[in-house]
């Protein structure tokens, strides 16, 4: 608590971390590019200095704001020092602007123009380094790299995991996995969370445009999409319009206009996850374990149970994912003549995430050696060819999702939230009058701030104790405690990408805690939005289970692996 | 594939130091003297063995100078291009040594594995400019000459050992 001056005005402070959030708080935008509020202070880049009465230069993302304290934040000798910086880390770095991925959306390409760096004295660099295309996910490409660290702790602090570090010194210095290998070869889970806040190209999403572009071209292929529930509340902004705001009718109407032969709501999936896995749930409890069961709908969650923790593998729900639950049905419904009227099917999935590119290759969720899903393409992409193509996305009226799997339940919305998986299973618990019980649950605990939640659930008399947890070094704090005998639960949601796929590694980047809870609040509105609130009275998901299914429900809606 | 015979070092050295992360440059230093130079192939296994990540154990070894991957001779000979001793000649000192072994800035360690040589920014023997190491041990005011006579020196003192 105190007073401080800013530039001579003065500005209180209370909880605030650092100066820096201090700063921001009023109304000053100061530069930085190795501060993210949620992950460890590194200090590195030293855009964010000002200046004290005495002089003293320091990094203001790095000291605490002291009642009565004064400081400048552009004087003329830190102007010139911030673009001194900038033409250094310009200087070391592979500067093909105009033909980068990132042109446009760059922050160190943005604090150049912003600063004024009209020059870089030092002469151009060429690339050094071969790009890393190992991953479905992720493209590294090390020449962009400006050290700010922040993928490194990201990987480390909030999942865990520590796939890349710095390696070598000075001039060597680089962010690379271990002995230089390419990523496929650590234990990178695909969640392209250090691709949202690398704050240059140095590390992108490994795209899937043109061949999906080549097909939609072509007559003789029929091609459909699925669009999550996530995409819907971030994609919007993008285009000009405020944060978070569900913006699914329109994503339709532009699909359509790319050409898409059919645009399905991956909210269907969703609503076919929660009947399986609920009734999974279900058997598991009545058999009394083996507890808990683990959610499946995260595919970097699954992958990095499998290199961490083995013992917990069997405890994974085998229901595919909402994705892979729309794509195996559409399969079936696609084989038939009437529906694919002879042409070649090519199945898309537009998703928030980065690892979904990885799931759908997984040799457990294919299906007579085919995959379910032919490729996905996140939020990003999707967005790259509108803007592409000239859409006027504003101007476009909504249009609704095609049917059969077009209509989704409120249940099945909220999957793009951390805690929406879990809640959406519990919902189809739920009995006696029903609003008031779905009402009790959302109140239960199971929405919140917190990476980890834990609460119960009364279900006919009796308790089931549950938690939910985004960010894997949460989740595998959680396990351990698991495995050590300190916690117990019976069901257990994990989300490897903080606040869930909201924040997923495919989503637009930048995103500050306002666009974090605006997402939050976009798709827990759509559900008070959508008249039916449970997976289990979705009536197109049920009938599917007459017309396609037909009792082939572990051959269609569950993986394969044990 | 490693010979057993460096885990079965490895495992010696461990069994020296608590299993914990601030042993990881204590354990390195071991290594690096036991063999004079650090089987990249043992990260993995100190890693494991102290609980932490291979990537952060190569991002440690990586980072210090005192370590390399690249096995060296048994005399490393540090020439000094810091301020000091380039102003007062070193380069000469350096190519005279590279010229005599047949080595270069790409080869630093002579076929037979009895030299290296590397250049270091500053020994802090400034005052003794142009110096250069061999091992511990600190020559002053080096000359080409004087390092064509340190050579044979070396050389004599091998063949009688
Ligand atoms: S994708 Fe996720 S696991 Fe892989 S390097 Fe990036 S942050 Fe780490
Ligand atoms: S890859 Fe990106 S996030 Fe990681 S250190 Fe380099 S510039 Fe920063
Ligand atoms: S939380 Fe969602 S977006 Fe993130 S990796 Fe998992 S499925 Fe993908
Ligand atoms: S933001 Fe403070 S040093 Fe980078
Ligand atoms: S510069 Fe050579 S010892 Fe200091």
């Amino acid at each position: 608590m105190g007073t401080m001056k800013i530039d001579g005005y003065p500005v209180e402070f209370t909880d605030e971390p650092n100066i820096l959030s201090v700063i921001r708080k009023a109304g000053i935008d100061l530069p930085t590019l190795c501060y993210h509020s949620e992950l460890s202070i590194y200090g590195a880049c030293r855009l964010c200095n000002v200046e004290d009465e005495k002089g003293r230069m320091f990094a203001s993302c790095s000291e605490r704001p002291r009642d009565g304290m004064s400081i400048k934040t552009s004087t003329p000798r830190l102007v010139r020092y911030r673009r001194m910086l900038i033409e250094l880390m310009l200087a070391s770095h592979h500067r093909d602007c105009t033909t980068c991925v990132k042109n446009g959306d760059c922050e160190l390409q943005n604090l150049a123009h912003r600063l004024g760096v009209n020059s870089v004295p030092w002469g151009y660099r060429q690339p050094k380094h071969k790009k890393d295309f190992s991953s479905p996910s992720i493209v590294r490409d090390p020449d962009k790299c400006i050290l700010c660290g922040d993928c490194v702790r990201v990987c480390d602090d909030i999942q865990g995991i520590n796939a890349i570090d710095f390696a070598n010194r000075g001039t060597e210095a680089m962010v690379i996995p271990a002995f230089n290998k390419s990523i496929a070869d650590t234990d990178c889970v695909n969640c392209g969370q250090c691709r949202v806040v690398c704050p240059t190209g140095a590390i992108s999403i490994n795209t899937n445009i043109r061949p999906v572009w080549e097909a939609l071209a072509d007559p003789n292929i029929k091609v459909f999409a699925q669009v999550a529930p996530a995409v819907r509340v971030a994609a919007g902004q993008a285009f000009g319009g405020p944060k978070g705001e569900n913006v699914m009718g329109k994503i339709v109407a532009a699909l359509h206009r790319l050409g898409f032969d059919e645009v399905y709501d991956t909210t269907f999936g969703a609503d076919m996850t929660i009947l399986e896995e609920s009734k999974e749930f279900l058997e598991v409890y009545k058999k009394g374990g083996p507890f808990p069961l683990l959610t499946s709908c995260c595919p970097a969650w699954v992958k990095f149970c499998e290199n961490r923790w083995p013992e917990f593998v069997p405890n994974i729900s085998t229901s595919y994912s909402p994705i892979q639950m729309l794509g195996s049905i559409a399969r079936e419904y696609y084989a038939d003549p009437a529906h694919n009227e002879g042409k070649k099917i090519l199945s898309v999935g537009i998703m928030p995430c980065t690892a979904k590119k990885a799931e759908i290759l997984r040799e457990d969720l294919k299906r007579d050696g085919k995959q379910n899903i032919d490729y996905v393409l996140t939020t990003e992409e999707m967005i790259t060819m509108i803007k592409r193509a000239g859409i006027d996305f504003n101007e476009l009226e909504s249009e609704a999702a095609d049917m059969p799997f077009g209509m989704g339940s409120g249940g099945g919305v909220i999957f793009g939230n951390s805690g929406g998986v879990m809640e959406a299973a519990l919902r189809t618990l739920c009995e006696g009058s029903e609003r008031l019980e779905i009402e009790k649950l959302r109140q239960s605990g199971v929405r919140g701030p917190g990476a980890l939640r834990e609460f119960v659930f009364n279900y006919k008399g009796n308790e089931i104790k549950a938690a939910v947890v985004s960010g894997l070094a949460e989740a595998n704090a959680l396990l351990q405690r698991i495995h050590n005998g300190e916690s117990f639960y019976h069901f257990v949601e994990v989300m490897a990408c903080r606040r869930g796929c909201i924040m997923g590694g495919g989503q637009p980047a930048h995103g500050g805690y306002k666009t974090k809870e605006a997402r939050k609040h976009g798709l827990y509105e759509s559900d008070v939005n959508t008249q039916i609130k449970k997976s289990n009275e979705n009536p197109t998901a049920l009938a599917i289970y007459d017309t396609l299914i037909k009792g082939r429900e572990h051959e269609l809606l569950h993986s394969h692996k044990h | 594939m490693l010979d057993s015979s460096f885990y079965t070092k490895a495992d010696e050295i461990l069994s020296k130091h608590p299993a914990q992360e601030r042993s990881l440059i204590p354990i390195l230093h071991e290594i690096q003297e036991s063999y004079n130079y650090v089987p990249v192939e043992l990260l993995p296994y100190i890693a494991k063995h102290i609980g932490i990540s291979e990537t952060k154990a190569y991002s440690v070894a990586s980072f210090y100078e005192r370590f390399s991957f690249e096995p060296k001779g048994k005399y490393i000979i540090r020439v000094c291009d810091g301020t000091a001793c380039h102003v007062r000649q070193s380069l000469p000192v350096l190519e005279r040594l590279r010229a005599e072994l047949n080595l270069s800035d790409k080869k630093h360690t002579t076929d037979d594995m009895l030299f290296t040589v590397e250049t270091v920014s500053c020994l802090g023997a400034c005052s003794l400019a142009p110096a250069l190491m061999v091992n511990d041990h600190v020559h002053p005011a080096m000359t080409p000459d004087k390092a064509t006579k340190l050579l044979q020196d070396l050389r004599e003192e091998e063949a009688k050992s």
